[in-house]
C-alpha cells in the first residue's frame, strides 16, 4: 500500500509539471491552431534563467520562499519575452500562410534554441542551486512513505499558477478577449478585439509557466542541460492532446493522467518504455478519440 | 525583388564560404608531422569524458613532442567531437581517416561510440586504440582495434568480489542503464560472479540515460531492502539517482563502475554520494613515483587532478607513441603489429601488456567518495 501511496505522491508531482507546460501548447494552439514545437525550449529557458538569476543575485545566501519566488519571477519573465520574440519573429509573419509552414518553422526555432543553448550555456549538464529552500535532506516520512518538500512545494505552486490562469481565461476581459480569438480570429477583431496583441499575450502566458515548470524541475531534479526541453515537450504534447488540445482544463486533466501512467507503468512494470507510454497514448488517442478526453468534436459543415 | 535575392545569395555565400575554407588549412602544414586522429564527447552529455581524455592526450603528445617526436617526426592530434552520439562518432571517424589520413585514431571513452567508430576503422585498416572503453565487443570488431584499459567481464567481476569479500554483503539490487552497451555489460558480468561467489541480485532494474526522475525504480527496490545498489551507468544519471535513493530513505551504500569517475558526480550527487563505491583505472593517491610526477605535471598544465580517463587518455598515446618507436615502418600495418606485442609498457595506469584478444590485463582499483572526493580504497588484481 505504501508503495502504491509513494506513486501517487510521485505522479501527482510529475504530472504538475507536465500541466504547466501542456497549458502553454494549448493555449497556443487555441488561438493560433499551431502545435507550438519550440514550447519546451522555453521551458528549457526558464530553467537556465532561474539558475543564472539564483546565482548572479547570489540568492543561495538568502534561502526561503522570498528567493524562489523572485527566481520565479525572472524565470517566468525571461520565458514570457522569448515567447513573445518567437511569436513575433518567427509565427507572425506566416500567418496567412498554409499552417505545415508554422509547423515546420516551429520546428525550426525549437532546433536553433536548443542549439544555441549547447553554444551559449554549454551542452555540459549544470547543478541547479537547490540551496535556495533550505529543505535539503528534510523528509516526511509516513512508514515506508515518503514525501520531499519539494515536490509538495513544486505541486502548490503549479496549482496556484494554474488558478490564476483558470481566473484570467474566464474572469477577466483578456480571457474573454482570447477565448474570442480562439474561436476566430477575423470575428474577434470585427468585435474590436485586437488579434495580434491578444495573440502575443496569449503566448506570453503559456511561455511564462512554461518557464516556471523549468525552476520547479530544476529544483526537484537539480540537473539540467540545454537539450532538456525535448522529451518534456514532446510529452506534455501528447498531455494537451490527451486532455484535448485546445482545452484548458482538458491540458491539465491529460497532464495528471499521463503523470500517473508513467509512474505506475514505471514503478509495476517495464521502466524502459516509459518514453514509449506517451507515444503509445497519443496514438490511441488519435486513432479513438482525436479530440481527446474533454475536447469537443467541432463538426465542419461544408 | 531583385535585390532581395542578391542580398539572400550573398547571405548564403557568406555562410557557407568559411565552411569551405576550414579544413584547408589543416592541409598545408600536415607534411611533417605524424596525424593521430582523435573522437571524443568534448560537448554532450558526458562531456567531462571527452575533455578530461583530450587533456590527457595532449599532453602526452606535447612530451612526446619535446623528446623529438618518432622516427624524427612530431606528432599531431586532431580532435573531433562526437557530442555524445555514435552515429557522430562514426562520421568523425570516417572523416579523420579519409580527409585527414591519419595515422592511427585514440577514441572513444564511451563503448557504444567505440562499437561504432571500430568497424570503420577495421575496415580502413588504421589502428584505433581505444582509452576507455570496456566492453569486451569492441575489440572483438578487428585486429586493428586494441585498447589499453581492462574490460568489463574484469571490471564487473572486481565489483563483485569487493561487495562479497570486502563488504561482506549478499543481496544487491541493480539499476543500470538500457540505452548503454558499457551499462548493460557491466551489470551482466556482476550479476555472474556476484551469484557465483554466492551472492543474490535481489532485483534488477533499468532506466534510459537522459531520464531525471527514478523514483519509481527507487521505490521498487526499496521494497527488496538490498544491503547495497548496484548503479553501472554514467555519472550524469548516476548523481540523480543517489539523490532520489537518499531522499526516499534508502540508506545502503551504492556501487559503480568508471563510467561514475568524472568531478561532476559530487557536484550533481552532492552529499548522497557518500559512502558509495566505484572501481576505476586509477587513483591520484597512488604513491609510486611515475603516477606522482605524472599528476604533477598534469596539474602544471591544467590545474586540476586528472581523472582515470586522462590518465588513461595519457597511456594510450603514449602506448601508441611506443609502438611507434618499435615499429619497423610508420605504416599503418607495422604499426599495427608493434601494438600488439607491446608488454610490460609502464602506464601511469599500471603495466600494460596487450594480450591475444587486443585488450590490456591490469588491476583494477576501488575508489569511495570520501568528504566530496575519491579515496583508494582497494586494489583488485586479474586472475
Amino acid at each position: 500500500m505504501d508503495q502504491f501511496l509513494q506513486h501517487v505522491i510521485n505522479a501527482l508531482s510529475l504530472g504538475s509539471i507536465y500541466a504547466l507546460i501542456a497549458l502553454g501548447y494549448t493555449m497556443v494552439f487555441g488561438v493560433l491552431q499551431l502545435i507550438n514545437f519550440a514550447h519546451g525550449e522555453i521551458y528549457m529557458l526558464g530553467a537556465f534563467t532561474g539558475m543564472y538569476t539564483i546565482r548572479w543575485l547570489r540568492l543561495e545566501e538568502h534561502p526561503g520562499i522570498g528567493s524562489l519566488i523572485i527566481a520565479l519571477i525572472a524565470a517566468m519573465a525571461a520565458s514570457a519575452t522569448a515567447g513573445f520574440i518567437i511569436e513575433r519573429l518567427a509565427y507572425r509573419p506566416l500567418r496567412k500562410s498554409p499552417r505545415i509552414n508554422l509547423l515546420i518553422t516551429a520546428v525550426g526555432v525549437s532546433l536553433f534554441l536548443q542549439y544555441s543553448g549547447q553554444l551559449v550555456f554549454g551542452s555540459d549538464p549544470q547543478f541547479f542551486p537547490t540551496g535556495i529552500l533550505e529543505i535539503e535532506g528534510y523528509n516526511w516520512s509516513y512508514g515506508d512513505l515518503v514525501i520531499e518538500p519539494m515536490q509538495i512545494v513544486a505541486l502548490v505552486l503549479a496549482l496556484i499558477l494554474m488558478f490564476v490562469l483558470q481566473y484570467i481565461i474566464f474572469r477577466t476581459r483578456l480571457g474573454r478577449a482570447m477565448r474570442a480569438v480562439s474561436f476566430n480570429h477575423d470575428f474577434a477583431s470585427l468585435m474590436g478585439i485586437p488579434t495580434n496583441q491578444i495573440i502575443s499575450a496569449t503566448f506570453m502566458l503559456g511561455s511564462a509557466l512554461a518557464g516556471a515548470a523549468g525552476v520547479l524541475v530544476g529544483l526537484i531534479y537539480p540537473k539540467i542541460d540545454p537539450l532538456m526541453g525535448t522529451m518534456p515537450g514532446l510529452k506534455a504534447f501528447v498531455a494537451a492532446v490527451l486532455g484535448g488540445i485546445g482545452n484548458v482544463t482538458g491540458a491539465v486533466l491529460g497532464a495528471f493522467t499521463l503523470g500517473l501512467a508513467e509512474e505506475f507503468l514505471v514503478g509495476y512494470w517495464v521502466p524502459t518504455y516509459r518514453d514509449a507510454l506517451a507515444f503509445g497514448i497519443l496514438i490511441l488517442i488519435l486513432l479513438f478519440k482525436p479530440s481527446g478526453l474533454l475536447g469537443v468534436h467541432r463538426a465542419e459543415k461544408v | 525583388m531583385n535585390m532581395r535575392l542578391v542580398t539572400r545569395v550573398t547571405l548564403g555565400f557568406a555562410v557557407a564560404a568559411p565552411l569551405a575554407i576550414g579544413p584547408n588549412i589543416e592541409a598545408q602544414a600536415a607534411e611533417d608531422f605524424i596525424k593521430i586522429g582523435e573522437v571524443g564527447s568534448t560537448t554532450g552529455s558526458e562531456a567531462t569524458f571527452g575533455v578530461a581524455t583530450h587533456q590527457g592526450v595532449d599532453l602526452a603528445i606535447k612530451e612526446i613532442n619535446a623528446t623529438g617526436g618518432i622516427k624524427g617526426k612530431k606528432l599531431k592530434v586532431i580532435l573531433l567531437d562526437d557530442q555524445g552520439k555514435p552515429e557522430e562518432a562514426a562520421t568523425a571517424t570516417t572523416r579523420l581517416i579519409t580527409q585527414d589520413k591519419v595515422t592511427a585514431i585514440i577514441g572513444e571513452v564511451a563503448s557504444s561510440r567505440s562499437l561504432a567508430m571500430a568497424p570503420i576503422a577495421q575496415q580502413y585498416k588504421i589502428p584505433m586504440i581505444s582509452p576507455s572503453s570496456t566492453n569486451p565487443k569492441v575489440t572483438e570488431i578487428g585486429d586493428y582495434i586494441f585498447r589499453v584499459c581492462f574490460i568489463d567481464p574484469f571490471q564487473g567481476f572486481v565489483m563483485a568480489r569487493f561487495a562479497a569479500e570486502n563488504l561482506k554483503i549478499k543481496r544487491v539490487a541493480i539499476l543500470r542503464d538500457v540505452k548503454n552497451d558499457y551499462s548493460v555489460g557491466l551489470a551482466k558480468y556482476f550479476t555472474e560472479t556476484f551469484k557465483k561467489l554466492g551472492g543474490d541480485i535481489v532485483l534488477d532494474q533499468s532506466y534510459s540515460a537522459g531520464d531525471i526522475d527514478f523514483k519509481s525504480q527507487l521505490t521498487a527496490i526499496r521494497a527488496t531492502k538490498p544491503d547495497a545498489i548496484f548503479v553501472p551507468g554514467y555519472y550524469t544519471e548516476v548523481g540523480l539517482i543517489a539523490r532520489q535513493a537518499r531522499s526516499l530513505g534508502i540508506k545502503v551504500p551504492m556501487m559503480g563502475g568508471d563510467g561514475w569517475d568524472s568531478p561532476k558526480l559530487l557536484q550533481i550527487g552532492g552529499k548522497a554520494m557518500e559512502g558509495a563505491y566505484f572501481s576505476n583505472h586509477y587513483s591520484a593517491e597512488d604513491k609510486s613515483p611515475h603516477v606522482q610526477a605524472f599528476i604533477d605535471r598534469y596539474r602544471k598544465a591544467y590545474k586540476d587532478t586528472p581523472s582515470g580517463l586522462a590518465a588513461m587518455g595519457f597511456d594510450a598515446t603514449m602506448v601508441l607513441a611506443d609502438a611507434m618507436k618499435r615499429a619497423k615502418s610508420l605504416s599503418t600495418s607495422d604499426i599495427r603489429a608493434a601494438l600488439a606485442a607491446t608488454k610490460d609498457f609502464q602506464g601511469v595506469t599500471g603495466r600494460i601488456s596487450i594480450d591475444q584478444q587486443r585488450n590490456a590485463v591490469k588491476p583494477a582499483v576501488v575508489l569511495k567518495v570520501v568528504n566530496g572526493s575519491f579515496a583508494y580504497e582497494s586494489t583488485i588484481r586479474p586472475g
